[in-house]
């Protein structure tokens, strides 16, 4: 598609309509994408409950990529948001005050998002620096109250005597998973549909623009604070929907939700699926899982050291020019989002969050 | 009053030897170590080993945890971390938390996950009476330290040949490159006495902060305040912002025991919002 | 409306930066005209760039106001000032080395139109914004590499995007940072070009190095040195006047 006749300016318009428009278009990988994601449903029946472990997940990478990805701040504390929707959806259960999960669901989110929204105002502040301090903080001052407040969350001992009703008050969650797995990827998937449109949309290019050139977006009209605001509060809400979907999905929920490790991990999880793509927190969410899966059958304990070797060595060999079997991955990552399909050879990952 | 006041500085005086180092690294390099905190276990550690196991002396042991976190530090900053310097801070990060896991497992094998202490000699427990006031001998002996360690880095810096290098590299590395300074070796010699000094923190602050597996991520909040409160363009600024945080934190725990963890957090909040770039950020500096 | 034509389109009044010790800018009071063609010279370290990013918002000065159009706007945003009507280039590229040029036109156009925080809307729908990136790719003539990243494109491509995306905020008064600077000579020309053909109603602050540019497009000319305004007037004015050729003119015209 490159270089179309451009010499009528009719032709200069649709040319430039066409280019806005590629960005919207659903590629055929992308389309294989989900339906492959769905096909687990039929396919793989018996693997529903880790199945929905990995779609949690993915939720949550992917709302870090909203804000890591898309407007270049880096948290330490996405757990709190995630938190603070798991313990949303477990109390609204357990005490009956909203019994429909998908509108229980709902409520999770608006919870995580208006923390997002009352904390994001920290967050705009300051450097890289300011902003790792602040997440981290944040999240460690919500597991404290979650903690300390044992009359409402049950402190360490987690908040027990959920009673899940039925979804849509027709399907009841199951011994197996299998409501729990379909609902979950039912979530992700409008979830995902919806941050597609939004981080493809003017507002989604200014992100882009803020995060790739602060001074020039400046320049030329476009403000930040609220933009900032925004995609780190959509971005809460979406934490939120992803901790309740893990309380209604196993009936439980605990300061594990709220931990530090969280965070890391969804970090990782997003880093090795790549950030800024949407896809990335999804395919390294799978990755992520299985290896997860894999590593403690081989040896129980200490994953944490494996997970710690991995980053540092990510690291040291270079995110965007990793070998072995993520360079696929990647590339795949950036195939299935289609991702602007006229750029010339594969595109180089940009640099998040760091000063240049 | 008294009392909160003498152990609020002497845990403030532990955490700024803690995060000395932490806080001319970034200034220096502009390099976020989340690693820092491994640094101040292995000195604890070290002593322990040293200290219980193998009888050696407690104030050999407090050199002894210099040394091997010092010596570590050299090691790791000229194996692995010369090549994160250049790399975003989100690598810097992702790099360093790494490390945290696997200083966290790999204590957690060797050494037991449970909380541990240094045997302390009996002439250091207790108390003494000082002007009057009845005062833990042990937190004496911190702030006795911990003072003269401040004394000797701010002296060393201002005073000695060194201290101007590394002073004139934390301005501007380029003008310090120009100026034949081998910003490499300065930064190489400070990251292993940054290190060393959070080992000997570790050691000494074994008794008060406790010494187990997951210290370097119990402890990394306190570090990043200290760096972000009082800025990295002296020494003074973390000095004033340990003694504030240490202070804050060990007069909340006793006054509002139910909130105290959380005073801590309500002065960074405060701080950021009065003053986003620091409390004792020079004007004009970044 | 008669005070209205005699307000200058930006005025400084005593405007004033101080870094530590350092003074930057010393008490300038500049005022442009309406429609005018007005260059900014000065030595190396004159502190015209520190006078651009007091104008623009990117520093808050020391002392003094900025009034654009009469309207004091010295404590205002950058975001904020370009909705007033005052935009420009940067020395230095600063561009978004990601997108495409059609992509970065059409996000200065929505801004500027008010849709640029719109969320549930594919770019590029509304026809007046399409019209609008196609005439400033054909002004500027960058229909060719209109589908390239910015990050590879051509240096004078780059710097007439640069010139392309301060014009799509439809300023009033445009100010220009060395636009040619760095470009080669091949080059050269379909900048100045670009630059001459500006239209009329616009306020031009063109801030340059190179005489040749400035004496056949200023209309009039102020003369920085050391952070102090040296000497204003017509350019030829300012060619005879013999303070400037002892300070300024009688140095090599290098730089």
């Amino acid at each position: 598609m490159r270089g179309p006749d451009v010499s009528t300016s009719a032709a200069l318009a649709s040319a430039i309509s066409a280019q806005f428009s590629a960005r919207a278009r659903w590629s055929p990988l992308e389309m294989v994408f989900w339906l492959g994601a769905f096909s687990t449903i039929w396919l793989l029946p018996e693997q529903h409950l880790i199945l929905t472990e990995i779609v949690i997940w993915a939720l949550l990478a992917l709302s870090l990529d909203l804000i890591l990805g898309y407007a270049g701040i880096i948290s330490l504390g996405h757990a709190a948001f995630f938190g603070v929707g798991a313990y949303t959806a477990g109390l609204l259960a357990k005490h009956a005050l909203v019994g429909e999960p998908v509108l229980a669901l709902l409520v999770s989110g608006l919870a995580g998002g208006a923390f997002g929204f009352a904390t994001s105002f920290l967050v705009l502040r300051g450097t890289d620096l300011t902003r790792l301090m602040v997440t981290l903080g944040v999240a460690l001052l919500v597991r404290e109250i979650a903690n300390r407040a044992a009359w409402l969350t049950g402190g360490a001992d987690g908040l027990q005597g959920i009673d899940m009703q039925p979804v849509l008050g027709l399907f009841r969650f199951d011994l197996y998973g299998h409501t729990a797995y379909i609902y979950s990827l039912t979530v992700l998937f409008v979830l995902f549909l919806l941050a597609r449109r939004v981080v493809g949309s003017p507002f989604g290019l200014s992100l882009l623009a803020i995060k790739g050139n602060p001074l020039r977006a400046s320049a030329v009209g476009i403000g930040q604070t609220w933009r900032l605001v925004g995609i780190y509060t959509l971005a809460a809400a979406y934490a939120g929907i992803a901790g309740g979907l893990l309380t209604q999905t196993t009936a439980f929920t605990s300061l594990e939700s709220l931990s530090f490790d969280r965070s890391a991990d969804a970090l990782l999880v997003l880093i090795i699926g790549g950030t800024g793509h949407l896809y990335g927190g999804l395919i390294g969410a799978v990755v992520f899982r299985f290896a997860q899966d894999w590593i403690s059958t081989a040896t129980p304990q200490y994953w944490q050291f494996w997970i710690g070797l991995f980053l540092v060595l990510i690291v040291l060999v270079g995110r965007d020019r990793i070998g072995g079997w993520f360079a696929p991955l990647r590339r795949l990552a950036d195939r299935i989002s289609g991702w602007r399909p006229w750029r010339p050879g594969p595109a180089a990952a940009p640099d998040e969050g760091g000063r240049p | 009053m008294v009392t909160i006041l003498f152990d609020g500085i002497a845990y403030g005086m532990l955490l700024f030897v803690l995060a000395a180092g932490l806080s001319v690294t970034l200034g220096l390099m502009n390099f976020v170590n989340l690693a820092h905190g491994a640094f101040a276990m292995a000195g604890g550690y070290a002593a322990l080993v040293v200290v219980n196991r193998l009888g050696v002396p407690f104030a050999l042991g407090l050199v002894c945890a210099f040394l091997f976190s010092a010596a570590l530090g050299a090691l790791l900053e000229r194996t692995l971390y010369v090549h994160v310097y250049a790399k975003s801070h989100l690598d810097q990060v992702l790099f360093t938390i790494g490390l945290v896991f696997m200083s966290v497992a790999i204590v957690d094998y060797t050494m037991g996950s449970s909380q541990q202490f240094i045997a302390i000699p009996p002439s250091l427990q207790g108390q003494v009476t000082v002007f009057g006031l009845g005062m833990s001998k042990y937190r004496l002996m911190i702030i006795v330290i911990c003072g003269i360690l401040t004394l000797l880095l701010q002296l060393g810096l201002t005073r000695t040949r060194f201290g101007s290098r590394l002073r004139a590299a934390v301005d501007d590395q380029r003008v310090a490159r120009g100026l034949g300074i081998n910003v490499g070796a300065v930064f190489a010699f400070t990251f292993a006495l940054g290190s060393g000094l959070a080992g000997l923190g570790g050691a000494l602050g074994a008794e008060i902060l406790g010494l187990d597996p997951i210290f370097p991520l119990k402890y990394m909040i306190y570090f990043l305040i200290v760096v972000t409160v009082g800025g990295t363009s002296s020494i003074t600024g973390p000095f004033l912002a340990s003694l504030l945080l240490g202070i804050g934190d060990v007069a909340g725990k006793y006054y509002v025991p139910q909130f105290g963890a959380f005073v801590i957090y309500t002065i960074m909040i405060v701080v950021l919002i009065w003053r986003p770039q620091g409390l004792f950020v020079r004007k004009g500096a970044r | 409306m008669t005070s209205t034509t005699t307000t200058p389109a930006l005025e400084t009044r005593a405007l004033e930066k101080r870094f530590g010790g350092i003074v930057a800018s010393n008490q300038v009071s500049i005022a442009i005209a309406r429609g005018a063609r007005h260059a900014l010279i000065g030595p190396n370290g004159a502190g015209k760039t520190t006078l651009v990013n007091m104008l623009t918002g990117v520093l808050k000065p020391s002392g003094g106001q900025i009034l654009l159009d009469g309207r004091d706007i010295t404590i205002l945003d950058p975001h904020e000032r370009v909705r007033l009507g005052i935009a420009r280039t940067f020395q230095i590229n600063q561009l978004f080395a990601d997108l495409t040029p059609v992509e970065t036109l059409g996000l200065a156009i929505s801004e500027r139109l008010g849709t640029g925080t719109h969320f549930w809307r594919v770019p590029g729908t509304r026809p007046e914004v399409v019209d609008e990136i196609a005439a400033l790719l054909e002004r500027f003539r960058l229909t060719d590499v209109m589908h390239e990243r910015t990050a590879v494109l051509p240096y004078g491509k780059q710097r007439l995007l640069e010139i392309a995306l301060a014009f799509a905020c439809r300023p009033r008064v445009l100010l220009l940072d060395e636009p040619a600077a760095g470009v080669p000579d091949a080059e050269r020309h379909e900048i100045l070009a670009a630059v001459a053909g500006l239209p009329t109603d616009v306020t031009v602050l063109l801030i340059e190095h190179d005489m040749d540019i400035v004496f056949t497009f200023a209309d009039r000319i102020s003369v920085l040195v050391n952070g102090q305004l040296f000497v204003e007037g017509t350019p030829d004015e300012v060619a005879r006047d013999p303070r400037v050729k002892a300070v300024y003119l009688g140095e090599s015209l290098d730089a």
